[in-house]
């Protein structure tokens, strides 16, 4: 018992992190633009962390320099893609590179150096302690839940994600929606970043996303553009990495390099799992997603 | 029609490339007036109308709202002056549910909660039910006909209350009946003081409710004729620039042998009801068979079980003796069916690709096209030069994406790649819809052509007059079930509306 809620913590605390960049990344998703930047987006996030905090030592200065961070970069993204009509595809991995360049430089002068205690925790009793990253991931989850599915906001993103033409005719701006879900949702993906860094290993490390950001990506679909599929999968996948990490320190003979695989290849399982059931079903992915939209072509 | 006019165009101008779709156009609606606008496909009318909506914005002129200018640079600013306007090519979101589709862009209340929705759909269902164009509100779009669809976008632009109403070929997929509910409206709309202006091609329906006619012929404005003082013979012949040369005529003829056998064959649908009920159905060679019914009874599936895209539950369907065991799209095109479907920028042509590629893509194969997989281009092209010269599609060059070509040069394409095959079977849905009369002619005299080679037409249409003129028998399709058969020399009219309506 003692162990499971070991593992269960431990997994909470490795997807916590890749909930908020999968949540970003379906926001900006559900409006029809694809963001590839996730990795430097979450470099990025956890440098500027690092660098703020041991600066200031004050979490909130540190939590806004994080979200002006992503902010801009999302800014460049929705520019680059929505008002130059740019590749999206190409921006986002321009993005995952200028982002990891850019936090490797930047952090040369405090790699090594630990945060501890940045973050509180509370106490829930039996739950054990839960820190304030998780609480608000959880209520992310809650308030994009309602956002999407039971506001005339959640409806018009969806117009604009699924037919930004007919959005576009209905009076919805979908320019504006577009900049604001990349905007928001980049925000959300330097957050993870940031998350990672402060409570799931509070010490920079050149990289250490270590792929991170492409999971994430991969999680947006496994969760079916859904808050709530998204915190489920990314528990699920912060278990199973706990799990290979775990299995590793109990001096299980399976190589170490497999265990490390797990996750992966666990992933790729469930995926094609929940293909396979799925397939005859009609996708839920935004039907506009990669396509810029110019009012006057016809389409 | 006393006043200052609700609205007016000033020598609009819009370019499109090299293109000038609208060349100086001037244009005044009264206060209280059906206006309807004619021409040619490709004459530019979408184009006039999309720039009172705001989504397009001109090249110069201006716009002018009860004597002042109006600056109308987005679909907002057009809403904003109460304008509203009903596509063409639908602007529905496939996902959203029809009421959701309704509602769209209305930004209160913020909080939806499912009984908010459901109350909204039972309105929207009443008001649907109240102008004559019912569907179901609480369904996705995707699912419904296109009838159906239709009508949900009239009904979209007639629940915001616009004053201006703009109507771009609202009729071409409704029932003549429907057609008539909605005139009822307009007129309805009209006593109370709406402006509305609306295109078609149906010439008898301009006759009916129009108050006053503008005819347009490759972007420029001809002239404006009061209804009362001109004919269908006259607005034709200034459409086309010429008087209308008749089409050819039916000649009586024998049918053939069998040549498909459709034995109590039921489908179920994608809503899981059964959108065919054990329906039994012979096809002779040189016979064209027309399926009349309204949107949504079963024809779709009928077409796509044909064409190899449906999977059916049970029955047998044997064409040219050979019994079929499931569906296959390669089988269905090897066997000689060629298939023009209802939704012809959807599942029938690329609008991103050229004639070229869109002609090729049912026979790139074959050992004419492609010599051990690499297509012969040059011989192609050649090909293709030949039959868009053949079939009469005016499209700028043989690499302009067919997306920009007019909807009747579009299905001309269509026609072309499907029937230089000499298909054994061709089945056509909704043949000449939104076609002007010219390109209905070219279309009509095409399956006559096929039925005077001793090929095979299954017409499937909700137009009446297309259904009579060429059809040799007619079937009706109510709920998925044959209702009735008529032959042409027996068909009558009354007889058949009652039989789509589900009356014996
Ligand atoms: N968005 C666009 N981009 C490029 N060309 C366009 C565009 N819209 C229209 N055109 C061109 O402008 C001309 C007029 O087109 P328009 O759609 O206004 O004709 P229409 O009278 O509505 O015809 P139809 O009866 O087929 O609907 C055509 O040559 C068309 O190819
Ligand atoms: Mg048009």
């Amino acid at each position: 018992m003692e162990l499971f809620t070991q593992l269960l913590t431990a997994a909470v605390a490795s997807g916590t992190p890749l909930l908020f960049v999968t949540l970003g990344g379906i926001f900006i998703e559900k409006a029809g633009i694809i963001q590839l930047g996730a990795e430097g987006l979450m470099l990025m996030g956890a440098v500027t962390a690092a660098g703020v905090y041991l600066a200031t030592s004050s979490l909130p200065v540190t939590l806004l320099a994080v979200l002006l961070v992503g902010g801009l970069l999302g800014l460049l993204h929705a520019f680059l893609t929505v008002t130059l009509r740019a590749n999206q595809i190409v921006s986002g991995l321009a993005l995952t590179l200028f982002g990891g360049g850019l936090s490797a430089y930047l952090g040369k002068a405090i790699t090594g150096i630990p945060l501890s205690g940045a973050v509180p925790k509370f106490d829930f009793g039996v739950l054990g302690q839960v820190d304030l990253f998780t609480l608000s991931s959880l209520a992310l989850v809650v308030v994009l839940q309602i956002a999407f599915f039971h506001t005339s906001f959640g409806l018009h993103l969806k117009a604009v994600g699924d037919n930004p033409a007919t959005a576009d005719v209905m009076g919805i701006r979908v320019q504006g929606m577009r900049y604001f879900a990349v905007i928001a949702g980049s925000m959300l993906m330097g957050l993870g970043g940031a998350n990672l860094l402060m409570v799931f290993s509070p010490t920079w490390i050149e990289g250490m996303t270590t792929g991170r950001g492409w999971i994430a990506i991969a999680l947006v679909i496994f969760a079916r553009w859904n808050p709530l599929g998204a915190l489920a999968a990314c528990w699920f996948f912060g278990f199973l990495d706990t799990l290979g990490f775990r299995l590793q320190l109990a001096g299980s003979t399976v190589p170490p390099y497999f265990l490390k695989m797990l996750p992966y290849l666990l992933t790729i399982a469930v995926l094609i799992l929940v293909g396979w059931r799925t397939q005859h079903r009609m996708s839920r992915a935004p039907q506009a997603l990669g396509i810029p939209y110019i009012r006057e072509q016809r389409f | 029609m006393d006043g200052l006019p609700a609205v007016e165009f000033h020598n609009l101008v819009k370019q499109f490339g090299t293109v000038l779709a609208s060349d100086h156009v001037n244009l005044s609606l009264a206060k209280g007036e059906i206006h309807a606008l004619l021409g040619e496909n490709g004459a530019g009318k979408s184009t006039v109308m999309c720039m009172l909506s705001g989504v397009y914005r001109p090249t110069s002129g201006e716009i002018r709202m009860n004597g002042t200018a109006v600056k109308i640079h987005s679909p907002k600013d057009a809403a904003k002056l109460g304008i509203g306007m009903v596509f063409q090519n639908f602007r529905l979101v496939q996902t959203l549910t029809a009421a959701e589709n309704v509602v769209l862009g209305d930004s209160s209340p913020f909080w939806r909660t499912r009984r908010w929705m459901e109350r909204k759909t039972r309105e929207i269902e009443a008001l649907a039910l109240r102008v004559g164009l019912p569907f179901a509100a609480g369904r996705p779009v995707a699912r419904l006909s296109v009838g159906e669809q239709q009508r949900v976008e009239i009904v979209k632009c007639l629940y915001r209350g616009n004053s201006v109403l703009i109507l771009d070929e609202p009729t071409s997929v409704l029932t003549p009946a429907e057609a008539d509910q909605l005139f009822a409206t307009l007129r309805k709309l009209k006593s109370e003081g709406k402006t509305i202006i609306l295109t078609t091609h149906k010439l008898k329906e301009v006759m009916a409710v129009a108050d006053r006619i503008s005819v347009m012929r490759k972007g420029q404005m001809l002239a404006t004729l009061d209804r009362a003082q001109t004919s269908e013979r006259e607005i034709a012949r200034l459409m086309v620039g010429q008087d209308r040369s008749p089409p050819k005529t039916r000649v009586p003829r024998e049918p053939g042998e069998p040549l498909l056998i459709m034995d109590k064959v039921t489908v179920v649908s994608d809503r899981g009801r059964h959108a065919l009920d054990e329906v039994s159905l012979t096809l002779n060679t040189g016979e064209i068979v027309g399926i009349a019914g309204v949107a949504g009874n079963g024809q779709k599936e009928l077409a796509e079980v044909l064409a190899g895209l449906h999977v059916w539950k049970s029955g047998t369907i044997t064409f040219r003796e050979f019994r079929w065991k499931g569906p296959s799209v390669r089988g269905s095109i090897k066997q000689g069916i060629a298939h023009v479907p209802e939704d012809r920028m959807i599942s029938g042509l690329a609008g991103g690709l050229g004639s070229v590629d869109n002609l090729l893509v049912k026979s790139y194969h074959s050992d004419e096209r492609a010599n051990l997989g690499f297509l012969r281009t040059a011989l192609n092209r050649l090909w293709s030069q030949g039959l868009v010269e053949q079939f009469d599609v005016r499209t700028a060059h043989l690499d302009a994406p067919v997306k920009q070509m007019s909807g009747g040069n579009q299905q001309k394409l269509l026609f072309a790649r499907e029937i230089h095959q000499r298909p054994h079977l061709l089945i056509a849905v909704h043949p000449s819809q939104g076609l002007d009369v010219g390109a209905t002619d070219a279309v009509h005299n095409l399956l006559l052509g096929l039925r005077a080679e001793g090929r095979s037409v299954l017409l499937i249409s909700e137009d009446l007059d297309e259904l009579l003129l060429l059809a040799d028998r007619i079937v009706v399709l109510f709920a998925g079930r044959v209702m009735g058969e008529m032959t042409h020399e027996r068909a009558d009219r009354e007889q058949l509306g009652m039989m789509m309506a589900g009356v014996t």
